[in-house]
C-alpha cells in the first residue's frame, strides 16, 4: 500500500502519471467513506506541496490554491463578492472540518450538496487542472459533470480555483437550509451575487445546490432581475422550479426543495438590497 | 519523494515522538494506541461527533480525519497534554457547572473550548456555540457546557460543600467527575490488557434471511491474522438471551436464520494490528434473503412474514388498562377530539459505541464493558456461555451514554465467548454503523386516540390504542406495551378509560428501552389532543390541564389512589411564565409576517421502577478497622449521577460528611445487586436502600455508645467519634472483630418498592411512586421554510425532594435535548441513517435556554421524599413543542419528526383550511 506525500507539484504529477493514486488533502470525505483505521491506498497526499495553499490576488483575478481550507478562505481579505463563499465556508460542517477540508476537495468530491459549489458558480469560477501533459482550465459547471462525477483525467489533479476580476464585483450572499445548526448536510442552498449600478441590477448571478444532481446557475431567473431595482418579486418561482431536478430523500421531498429554493433566492435578493443600502 | 516514511515525527507536550507505521493511519488511533493518549475518544470515525477533537498547531481538528503523515512536524495537544493552567481552570468550571455527565464527549469539547479561550478569553454565547459546534453531546443538552466555558474568565465560583448530615439538597459536584474532566475515565474501549485479541463480527446484510456457512476452517487457515472463527455452534450454553427471561429469544450469534439487518452470525478473532483493517467481505457465508417487514403496519398485517413460531400474527404481547365505560362517556361528551399519530425509530446515539474487553482469571470470565445492568449481563452471559453465575464477573466500564440501550447485552457474550475459546483477552469496539445497526431503538408507534370532555371542560373519557414496532426480538417490548396503557391518560383524572397496546414484531432493528419506554410517544397523542380539546371547550390550554390534573386522593385509571401528586404544583409553577410567554408571542406576531412565535405546554407522569414486578436494590456500607468507610454502590452511573446521589443519601442517613465515604463498585464481585439503571429507579429504589443501610449502621453505632442519639459521626483513623451534639464518645475500631468482607462495622439493606401485579383490566398498583412534570416551549417557526427554532423551555418537575439540584438540572436539560431531537429531527431508517450525519441529533446550535423549576412535594415512599427524574424530563418536551408549533402556525403535525418539509406541508394544509 503506497502513500506518497511529495514536496513538489512535479513529483505529484509524476506519481499521477505512473499510477492513479487517490488524491488526498483534508481527508474530510475520504476518511468518512471508510470504516478502516488506515486510508486504503494508493494515496497521493498533496498537503506537503509548497505553493498549493492560500488565496492570492493576481492581475487577472483571484487564485485559490488546491489545498486552501475553508478557514483560510474565511480569513482571507476578499471583496464583498466573496461574502457568499465565506458564508458557505462558515457552514461547512463545523470548525474542525473547516480547518481541514479544502475547497478543491469539495469540488472533486462533487456531492450534489457540496457547499462550495453554488457560491463559486456565482463567481464564474474556473478549475485549473494539471498533469505532466500540461495545464488546462475548465469552467466549474464543465468540471462537475454529475453527482460524484468530474471531468478529471486519471493523470490530472486540481491545482487551483480561479475567479476572474470581472466576477469580483457586487454584493453576495449564501443561505443553507438544514434540519439543524452546525454539522448538517443541506436540504437546499442558494448563492447570489448581484451588481447594482445606478440603482438597477446590472449583473445577477444566482445558483442553487442540493436540488438536483449538480448545483446550477439560473440564467433565465438572473435575466429577469437585470435592468430593474433589486426586487425579490422578480425571482420567478416557475422559472426556478423548471431549472431544478430535486429528489425525495430522508432530508426532504422534491417539491419542498424547489419551493425552499425559491424562498431562499428571494431572501438573498432582500439581503443583497440591504447590503447595497448600507453601502450607499 | 517521501514514499518510505521511516517514521513520522511530531511534538506532544514538548516531547518529540517518532511513529512508524502506515502514514495513512488515523491520527486518533495513533494517539490512543501508540502514545496511550486515551482522552482522544472515537465516536464515529467520520468527523461527525468531534469526540476526537485535538489541537494541531493550535487549531481544532478531528483526529479521526487526520492521516498520520499530515502530523509530521506539528505540535499536537490532547486533554492530557494541553497547557495546564487554562485546562485546569476549564476542568474546574466543568465540575462547578455540572458540564460533564457521562464524560465521553468532555475531552473533545474541552479541546475545542481551549482553542477558543486562547484567542478569546471572555467569549460571547455565539462565539462559544460556533467554536464548540463541531462536538456532539447526548447527555447534557449543552447549556451547562456553554455556561462553564463562559465562566472561565470570571473568578472561580465557591465550590458547594455540605456539612455532615446536610448533603441531601446540596448542589454538590459529581463525585466521579475528576477522571471525566481530566480525560482519564476508562470507557469500554479504553482498557486493553497485553496480548489482547480483536473480535470482529460478521453481520447479516439483509433484514431477513437464512444462511449457510461455507468452509470457515479453510478460510481462517488461509489468513495469518485470524486466530479463530466462532459461530453459534461454538456457543456452549443456551444461545438465547433477553432482558425478560421468559421471553428470551435473541441468539448471541444467529444459527441459520437472521431476523434484522446487522444481526451477527460469526466472530472473527485475531491479531488486532492485522485484523482491524482486514477485508472480511469474502467470509464464506451464503445468504438467502426472505420476505421481510419493517413497519408495524406491515408486520402486523395478515399474511406478513412471521418472525417467531410461538407468536401468532407477529404479536409479542398486548397491554390493556380499562376502567368505567369510555365508549358511552365519549358518546355523551360535550366535546370530543380524535387523532392519529405516528412516530419513527429513534436512535440513542450515545457518543460511545459499544465496547469492552473480556479475559479469563483462572476459570472465571471477567468482562469489562459499557453497560447499564451488570447483574443482568452476568446472568445472561453465564447462561449463553454455559458457565455457573459465580464464574462470570462483570466490571462495568464507564458508560459513554446509555439512555436505555446499554441495558441489553451487546459485546458481552461475544467477547466472553472469544475469551473462553482462546484463553486470551479479547476486545470488541463497535463501529458507529455497527452500533447503530445492532443496538436497540425507541419503538416506532402508530397511535389513535379519542378524548372527551363535558361542557365544564372536565375530562369524561378516553380511548387509546397504539401499535408499537418491537423489531426482531422481544427486548423491552413487553415493558413498553405494559407501560403505555398505564400512562396514556397523562397525569389527569380520567373516569372512563380504555387504553390498549400491541407490540408487533418486524424485521426492523430491535426496539428496546429508551428513556420513557413508550410513554413519550403516547404523551404526544394525548397532550396534542388536549390542546384541541381545550380549544373546543373554549378554555386556556394551561387552565384546562390544571382543571383536570390529578390531585391527592384521586384514583388513576389503574384504580390506584394516589397520595402525593405533584402535577398541580408543576402546572401552577408555569403559570406566570405562561402568561408572559403568550403576551410575548402575541406582541412578536403582531409585527412579523414571515415568522410566527408560539407557546405550548405538556405534562408528564411516570411511575418509577418496574411495572408491577419486583426490582429490589441492596446497598452495603462498611467501616474497616483502619477507619475507612466504604459504600458498595452497584447502580451503574451512566452520567445521570447515581454515584453522587446515592452517596449523598447514604452520608446523611449515616450522619457523616460525604467526603469520608469511599465509593466501591459497581462490580459484581464487590457490590450487591442494585438492579438496572432504568425506569428512573436508582434515586428512588437504590437511594432508599442506601438510606436504610445508612440508618441501620447509624443505629448499630448508637447501640455501641451510651448516647441518646447520633448527631454526627467522624472517622479519625481507627477511632470513630460519635456526637449527640453536646457530648461525644469514641469507638476504637481496631478493637472490633473483622467480618468476612473486611469490616468491623457494617450494614446491608435492601428495598423493593411495594407494588401489585395488574389484572386483565390493568387494575392494581403498578408503581409505588410517580414523578410529575410540565414543560412549556416557546419557539419561532419560519412559515415559508417550515423550520423551527426553539427559543426557551421552561420545565417544572416535582422531584419530591431534590437530592442534588445541579445534577437534577443536568437531567432536565439533557432530557429536553433528546425530546427536542425527537420532535424536530430524529428518525432512524434501517440501512440508511447508520451514521451521525444522516441521523441528526441536536447540536450546540439547537438547544434553547432552559429554565428549570424544581418542585418539592415529598413522596412518603421515596428516600427523604425523593422521586425519580431521569425519564420524566423527556416526556413533555416533544408534545410541548408540537403544541407551540400549532399555536404559532395552526399546523397540526401528527407524524414525527416535524422536519421542515413535513411542517411546511402541515402549514400549507392549515392555511388552506382557513381560507
Amino acid at each position: 500500500m503506497t502513500y506518497l506525500r511529495p514536496d513538489t507539484l512535479k513529483e505529484a504529477l509524476e506519481a499521477l502519471e505512473e499510477g492513479a493514486p487517490r488524491v488526498a488533502a483534508g481527508c474530510t470525505d475520504l476518511f468518512p467513506a471508510t470504516e478502516t483505521r488506515t486510508l486504503q491506498g494508493p494515496i497521493l497526499d498533496i498537503t506537503g506541496i509548497d505553493g498549493l495553499r492560500g488565496v492570492k490576488k493576481t492581475g487577472t483575478g483571484w487564485v485559490l490554491g488546491a489545498t486552501t481550507t475553508w478557514t483560510d478562505i474565511l480569513r482571507a481579505d476578499l471583496p464583498p463578492a466573496f461574502d457568499g463563499l465565506k458564508l458557505a465556508a462558515r457552514e461547512v460542517g463545523a470548525t474542525q472540518i473547516q480547518n481541514r477540508g479544502t475547497l478543491a476537495g469539495n469540488l472533486c468530491n462533487a456531492s450534489p450538496a457540496a457547499d462550495g459549489v453554488p457560491p463559486l458558480l456565482t463567481l464564474n469560477a474556473e478549475v485549473e487542472l494539471a498533469s505532466r501533459r500540461g495545464r488546462r482550465r475548465l469552467p466549474l459547471n464543465k468540471f462537475i459533470t454529475g453527482p460524484r462525477a468530474i471531468a478529471l483525467a486519471p493523470d490530472e489533479m486540481v491545482v487551483a480555483v480561479h475567479v476572474p476580476n470581472s466576477a469580483g464585483r457586487g454584493v453576495s450572499g449564501f443561505l443553507k437550509l438544514g434540519a439543524r445548526h452546525y454539522l448538517v448536510i443541506s436540504i437546499a442552498m442558494c448563492a447570489a451575487r448581484l451588481v447594482v449600478e445606478n440603482g438597477k441590477v446590472s449583473e445577477a448571478a444566482l445558483a442553487v445546490g442540493a436540488c438536483g444532481p449538480v448545483a446550477v446557475r439560473l440564467p433565465e431567473v438572473e435575466a429577469a432581475l437585470v435592468g430593474h431595482p433589486m426586487d425579490p418579486g422578480l425571482v420567478d418561482g416557475a422559472l426556478v422550479t423548471a431549472a431544478l431536478h430535486p429528489i425525495d430523500d430522508v432530508r426532504a421531498d422534491a417539491r419542498y426543495r424547489s419551493e425552499a429554493a425559491v424562498e431562499l433566492l428571494r431572501r438573498l435578493v432582500v439581503g443583497a438590497a440591504e447590503q447595497e443600502a448600507q453601502a450607499a | 519523494m517521501k514514499d518510505d516514511f521511516p517514521g513520522i515525527a511530531f511534538t506532544v507536550a514538548g516531547a518529540r515522538h517518532v511513529v512508524a507505521g502506515s502514514p495513512g493511519r488515523r491520527l486518533s488511533e495513533v494517539l490512543r494506541d501508540d502514545l496511550g493518549l486515551r482522552s482522544v475518544k472515537v465516536g464515529c470515525d467520520a468527523g461527525d461527533c468531534g469526540a476526537c477533537t485535538v489541537l494541531i498547531d493550535g487549531a481544532q481538528q478531528c483526529a479521526c480525519l487526520v492521516p498520520l503523515a499530515q502530523a509530521a512536524g506539528t505540535v499536537i495537544e490532547t486533554l492530557e497534554t494541553a497547557e495546564a493552567s487554562l485546562a485546569r481552570r476549564l476542568q474546574q468550571a466543568f465540575l462547578d457547572h455540572g458540564a460533564a455527565q457521562c464524560g465521553i464527549c468532555t475531552p473533545g469539547v474541552m479541546m475545542a473550548a481551549l482553542s477558543l479561550l486562547r484567542e478569546t478569553p471572555a467569549p460571547s454565547l455565539q462565539a462559544v456555540e460556533d467554536a464548540l459546534g463541531g462536538v456532539l453531546c447526548r447527555c447534557t443538552g449543552y447549556r451547562k457546557i456553554i455556561a462553564a466555558v463562559m465562566s472561565v474568565s470570571a473568578p472561580p465560583a465557591t465550590r458547594s460543600t455540605a456539612r455532615a448530615g446536610e448533603a441531601v439538597g446540596a448542589p454538590l459536584q459529581r463525585l466521579d467527575g475528576g477522571p471525566k474532566v481530566i480525560g482519564t475515565e476508562v470507557f469500554g474501549a479504553d482498557y486493553v490488557p497485553a496480548d489482547t485479541l480483536l473480535v470482529r463480527a460478521i453481520r447479516s446484510p439483509h433484514p431477513h434471511a437464512t444462511f449457510e456457512l461455507g468452509d470457515i476452517v479453510a478460510w481462517a487457515a488461509a489468513r495469518d491474522e485470524v486466530t479463530t472463527v466462532l459461530t453459534a455452534r461454538d456457543i456452549p450454553g443456551e444461545n438465547r438471551f433477553g432482558v425478560i427471561p421468559p421471553l428470551a429469544d435473541q441468539p448471541a450469534l444467529a444459527e441459520s436464520h437472521t431476523r434484522y439487518l446487522g444481526e451477527p452470525v460469526a466472530l472473527v478473532v485475531g491479531r488486532p494490528d492485522a485484523l482491524e483493517d482486514a477485508d472480511l467481505s469474502d467470509f464464506p457465508v451464503t445468504w438467502t434473503p426472505l420476505p421481510h417487514t419493517l413497519t408495524q403496519a406491515d408486520g402486523g398485517a395478515p399474511g406478513a412474514p412471521q418472525l417467531h413460531d410461538t407468536r401468532a400474527d407477529n404479536t409479542l404481547v398486548r397491554g390493556r388498562v380499562a376502567t368505567g365505560d369510555p365508549d358511552r362517556a365519549l358518546k355523551e361528551a360535550a366535546h370530543v377530539v380524535s387523532g392519529d399519530f405516528e412516530t419513527g425509530y429513534v436512535e440513542h446515539a450515545y457518543i460511545e459505541p459499544e465496547a469492552g474487553v473480556a479475559w479469563m482469571a483462572g476459570d472465571r470470565l471477567v468482562i469489562q464493558a459499557c453497560t447499564q445492568a451488570p447483574v443482568m449481563d452476568q446472568e445472561d452471559t453465564a447462561k449463553v456461555l454455559g458457565l455457573p453465575l459465580s464464574h462470570v464477573r462483570i466490571i462495568p466500564a464507564a458508560a459513554g451514554g446509555g439512555f436505555g440501550s446499554k441495558l441489553d447485552l451487546s459485546v458481552q457474550p461475544l467477547i466472553g465467548l472469544a475469551a473462553l475459546k482462546t484463553g486470551q483477552p479479547c476486545r470488541m469496539v463497535y463501529t458507529r454503523a455497527e452500533s447503530m445497526a445492532s443496538s436497540t431503538k425507541r419503538h416506532p408507534a402508530t397511535m389513535t386516540a379519542r378524548i372527551g370532555a363535558g361542557p365544564d371542560g372536565r375530562l369524561t373519557g378516553m380511548v387509546f390504542h397504539g401499535d408499537f414496532n418491537t423489531g426482531a426480538y422481544a427486548s423491552w417490548g413487553p415493558t413498553v406495551a405494559t407501560r403505555v396503557p398505564v400512562h396514556a391518560s397523562g397525569p389527569y383524572r380520567m373516569p372512563h378509560y380504555r387504553a390498549t397496546s400491541r407490540a408487533v414484531h418486524t424485521n426492523g432493528p430491535v426496539s428496546g428501552a429508551f428513556r420513557g419506554f413508550g410513554v413519550p410517544q403516547a404523551a404526544i397523542a394525548q397532550e396534542v389532543l388536549f390542546d384541541e380539546l381545550a380549544d373546543a371547550c373554549g378554555m386556556d390550554r394551561l387552565a384546562f390541564r390544571r382543571l383536570n390534573a390529578l390531585e391527592d386522593g384521586d384514583a388513576t385509571p389503574c384504580g390506584q389512589v394516589l397520595t402525593s401528586v405533584g402535577i398541580v404544583a408543576c402546572l401552577d409553577a408555569l403559570k406566570p411564565n405562561w402568561a408572559r410567554a403568550l403576551a410575548d408571542a402575541k406582541a412578536f406576531n403582531a409585527h412579523s409576517r414571515d415568522k410566527k412565535r408560539g407557546v405550548g405546554v405538556a405534562s408528564c407522569w411516570y411511575g418509577c421502577g418496574n411495572t408491577g414486578l419486583p426490582n429490589p436494590s441492596t446497598i452495603r456500607l462498611g467501616i474497616t478497622a483502619e477507619g475507612q468507610l466504604c459504600l458498595h454502590q452497584g447502580a451503574t452511573d451512566i452520567g445521570q449521577g447515581s454515584n453522587t446521589v446515592i452517596t449523598q443519601i447514604a452520608a446523611d442517613a449515616l450522619g457523616v460528611a460525604i467526603e469520608s465515604i469511599d465509593l466501591i463498585g459497581p462490580d459484581t464481585d464487590l457490590t450487591p445487586d442494585c438492579g438496572k439503571t432504568s425506569a428512573s429507579r436508582q434515586t428512588f429504589v437504590t437511594g432508599k436502600a442506601a438510606q436504610r443501610a445508612g440508618k441501620a449502621l447509624r443505629a448499630d453505632i448508637l447501640r455501641r455508645t451510651n448516647l441518646a442519639e447520633v448527631m454526627s459521626i467522624k472517622l479519625n483513623g481507627s477511632v470513630l467519634r460519635v456526637s449527640d451534639g453536646v457530648q461525644s464518645q469514641d469507638i476504637p475500631l481496631d478493637a472490633l472483630p473483622v467480618d468476612s468482607n473486611g469490616y468491623v462495622l457494617w450494614a446491608e439493606e435492601s428495598y423493593d418498592p411495594p407494588t401489585t401485579g395488574l389484572d386483565e383490566d390493568g387494575q392494581g398498583i403498578p408503581y409505588a411512586l410517580y414523578g410529575y412534570g410540565a414543560q412549556m416551549a416557546e419557539l419561532e417557526v419560519d412559515l415559508a421554510l417550515g423550520t423551527t427554532k426553539v427559543i426557551r423551555m421552561t420545565a417544572a418537575h416535582d422531584l419530591g425532594r431534590v437530592i442534588n439540584p445541579l445534577l437534577a438540572e443536568g437531567q432536565i436539560e439533557g432530557g429536553i435535548a433528546q425530546g427536542l431531537g425527537m420532535a424536530l429531527m430524529e428518525e432512524y431508517i434501517p440501512g440508511r441513517t447508520h451514521n451521525l450525519h444522516d441521523y441528526l441529533i441536536p447540536t450546540f446550535g439547537d438547544m434553547p435556554e432552559v429554565v428549570s423549576l424544581l418542585i418539592e412535594k415529598p413522596d412518603p415512599e421515596g428516600p427523604y421524599g425523593a422521586r425519580g427524574l431521569g425519564e420524566h424530563v423527556l416526556i413533555p418536551t416533544a408534545p410541548a413543542i408540537l403544541n407551540a408549533i400549532r399555536h404559532a402556525t395552526g399546523a397540526r403535525v401528527t407524524r414525527l419528526p416535524a422536519i421542515p418539509h413535513r411542517l411546511r406541508a402541515a402549514i400549507k394544509s392549515a392555511q388552506a383550511e382557513r381560507t
